[in-house]
């Protein structure tokens, strides 16, 4: 229970002004960093969903989601380990173009990777590679040395392997407060 | 639903018209440039609207917390924009940590100016975050009224707390078409869990086979309006019960299962017991660090039950075997029905042999001393005697709020109103004003502190203004005395920045026309006492009391419940 795992927290959000900061602000006032953030739209229409990657024991996890999910806006909170979801992270590498042509074994290394070019200019070209963290890194430390103009990577994107039925639990708030 | 269809009014007034709606007749605030257009509706407003104009923003929250606190409605603060809603932060933290319903609302730079660090710009949304219920901020006069309705409703409902509204200066300007109608809901908010009586079935098979209970009661019977319930739940089941402090006054201090307080300056049986129940039932209460100790430490036999409506608290700081969630009120009628009654005979016994050697070690040396000095405990003694246990007590932060709630003597529920969880100095003065305004009907006697009382002495002039009929209890001892006790205790007698040197404060309070009188003399403290409940006027007391005295019994930081020190 005390030990320190990786835990990936999903929030399914009202789409508010300022959510982010009440959300972030749970994280500092425990001294707590993200390993990754991302939000966009959920499944459903006007909710939206953080995805937070964080290292913590499983009691502080629990703890933090139980304040998250308190709320107001907030629709409901979850907890994942890595086995419970299906996840990835994507990644940018800008690339001078000399070197695409002068160095060979770089065409490779995109094959190999299962990368994709994203575009092609004179000066620059842009490689995509979506995958896991060490799959990305993998291929930003084999770029390096060719000279990597800039490199970006995503926060982590998750999806449950369980069913997370918000539309039932906004039912379910619909149907208690009409009460 | 009120419509006013094809008559369009200002944002300003809406504002106005939002609070009426809500049963809102008193509002504490201090205005500002920002929100001017607001406060010209309260003129217009004022045979509706009460504004009482307290002497800093801050203790326009404490005002409004004390009100909500004897009213059982939610408090309004207001403020403009810049300092004026910095000024406001920490009662909004107070207010948060201690459950109390608050709206505050601010007004806030033109919108086409936000971000451009304009005139009194701060950024109060981002700032009150972490310490509010919710907050927004309206920039569109069409949002106030369903913005208004729903920060009333989030305040009041489920677990309280205070709400920040901000509003840009343009939309309380801007004309719309007014329509209200009160919130019912909001989608993604569940104030209260739905009972499950499977929970309620399992407490009370766990209470049933309980040889030595304890009940811990706080706030949530109060906020919960469960009181009767409360009394029901332990007149029944037979079980001792023991406070925290913000539960104080919820069972009146002389029944007979009332056996006093837990928590670091708490009484002795209350928290050694804590260590040595079977069944710890927990009753609308956090767990907070004073009331625990060492978490390690703490109740690690006992079975804990524990009845909460705010789900993020069940297991936060103790784990609970048995949850109950909802609001107690509900819960603890259906647990009642469930119990059984037993008389414990031998379990009291315990409380009362650690009440004996409590009263011999602590109490007869606080409250009926025979050395020179006056001591805190007898100006609380002395209040009872005159009050007769009816008044509302109101105090600050540190020796004198533990002296006075250890031994202040209560009759009913919502008669103490003090800076819990936050620890805010300052906030007994004008929270006293609030607490009289919310239970204009009843005595409030604010206990203060010479430390605390001069952070927030100038809401001597909102008392003076409005003559408002509190009594003020100054315990001189010219010194920050529990920094000092800790400092005597903990860090070698190295006072450092404790002592005070103190103006001549019945001369200030004479100065803003109210009576006022010093005592320094056990002779005369009884008199003077009695002089001053029997005012109908506000009053104001010094008691010059013992230097150097300590607050016990005390569990030092990190120490377990059942190491209590008795010296």
């Amino acid at each position: 229970m005390s030990e320190f795992t990786k835990y990936t927290i999903s929030i399914y959000t009202e789409n508010n002004i300022g959510l982010l900061n009440r959300v972030s602000a749970i994280f500092l006032k425990r001294h707590i960093n993200f390993i990754s953030f991302s939000t966009s739209q959920s499944e459903i229409p006007d909710v939206f969903r953080f995805i937070i990657v964080v290292s913590m024991t499983e009691t502080g996890v629990k703890k933090i989601t139980q304040q998250i999910e308190k709320q107001i806006d907030v629709i409901k909170a979850y907890y994942h380990t890595d086995e419970e979801t299906i996840f990835q992270e994507s990644a940018l590498y800008k690339v001078k173009s000399s070197s695409l042509f002068e160095e060979r074994q770089i065409q490779n290394m995109i094959k190999d990777s299962h990368a994709n070019i994203v575009t092609v200019s004179p000066e620059y070209f842009v490689i995509e590679k979506t995958g896991f963290r060490d799959e990305t890194e993998e291929l930003r430390e084999a770029l390096a040395p060719y000279g990597l103009l800039q490199f970006v990577r995503s926060g982590r994107i998750s999806i449950t392997k369980e069913k997370m039925g918000i539309s039932e639990i906004l039912n379910s708030f619909n149907q208690q407060n009409k009460d | 639903m009120e419509n006013q269809a094809n008559n369009p009014i200002s944002g300003a007034e809406a504002v106005i018209r939002c609070l009426l709606a809500e049963g809102v007749d008193l509002i504490y605030g201090y205005p500002g440039g920002a929100i001017m257009p607001i406060y010209d509706e309260l003129y217009k407003y004022s045979d509706d609207l009460t504004h009482i104009l307290t002497r800093h923003e801050q203790g326009a929250t404490h005002s409004a917390q004390g009100y909500a606190r004897t009213s059982g409605k939610v408090g309004v603060a207001m403020a403009t924009s810049g300092p004026g809603a910095t000024n406001l932060v920490t009662g909004i933290a107070d207010a948060q940590i201690d459950s109390t319903p608050m709206v505050c609302i601010t007004g806030q730079v033109a919108s086409h100016l936000l971000g451009s660090d304009a005139f009194q710009e701060t950024d109060i949304i981002g700032i009150s975050t972490p310490v509010t219920k919710w907050n927004f901020q309206i920039t569109k006069a069409s949002e106030i009224p369903e913005i208004m309705a729903k920060a009333f409703y989030i305040a009041r409902s489920g677990r309280p707390g205070p709400v920040l509204i901000d509003i840009t200066k343009d939309a309380q300007f801007e004309l719309f078409d007014y329509s209200y109608e009160k919130c019912k809901g909001v989608r993604s908010y569940v104030p209260t869990p739905t009972l499950d009586p499977k929970q309620v079935e399992a407490a009370a098979e766990a209470i049933n086979k309980a040889k030595k209970p304890m009940i811990i009661w706080g706030q949530g019977v109060i906020l919960g309006k469960a009181e009767e319930e409360f009394k029901a739940f332990v007149e029944t089941s037979g079980i001792p019960s023991v406070w925290t402090i913000l539960g104080l006054s919820a069972l009146p201090t002389k029944h007979p299962l009332n056996f006093g307080m837990v928590g670091m300056h708490g009484n002795y049986g209350p928290n050694v017991l804590t260590n040595e129940c079977d069944v710890l039932i927990a009753i609308g209460m956090r767990f907070d660090d004073r009331v625990t100790g060492n978490l390690e430490t703490y109740a690690k036999q006992a079975t804990v039950v524990h009845l909460e409506i705010d789900p993020a608290e069940i297991s936060k700081n103790v784990k609970a075997d048995f949850p109950v969630l909802g609001n107690c009120r509900e819960s603890l009628a259906q647990l009642t029905s469930l119990v059984k009654h037993e008389e414990y005979a031998e379990w009291k016994q315990l409380f009362a042999d650690h009440m004996a050697i409590e009263i011999k070690e602590v109490i007869n040396g606080d409250t009926l001393p025979t050395k020179d000095g006056l001591t805190m405990g007898e100006v609380i003694v002395g209040i009872n005697k005159y009050t007769k246990g009816d008044a509302v007590i109101v105090t600050d932060v540190g020796q004198h709020q533990m002296i006075a709630c250890r031994y202040a003597e209560f009759v009913r529920s919502k008669s103490n109103v003090t800076s819990g969880g936050l620890g805010t100095m300052g906030f007994a003065l004008p929270a006293a004003i609030g607490a009289k305004m919310g239970a204009p009907d009843r005595e409030v006697v604010a206990v203060i502190g010479d430390g605390g009382y001069q952070m927030t002495i100038q809401e001597l002039g909102t008392i003076f203004q409005n003559k408002t009929a509190v009594k003020i209890v100054v315990l001189n001892n010219d010194y920050l005395g529990m920094v000092r006790q800790w400092q005597q205790l903990f860090f070698d007698k190295r006072y450092a920045s404790t002592e005070m040197t103190n103006p001549d404060f019945v001369t200030i309070a004479k100065g803003y026309h109210i009576d006022a009188q010093r005592v320094s003399k056990r002779e005369d403290l009884d008199q003077a006492i009695e002089t001053m409940i029997a005012s109908d006027k506000p009053y104001f007391l010094e008691v010059c009391v013992e230097k150097e005295a300590n607050v016990f019994p005390m569990i030092p930081t990190g120490a377990s419940v059942s190491d209590i020190r008795l010296k």
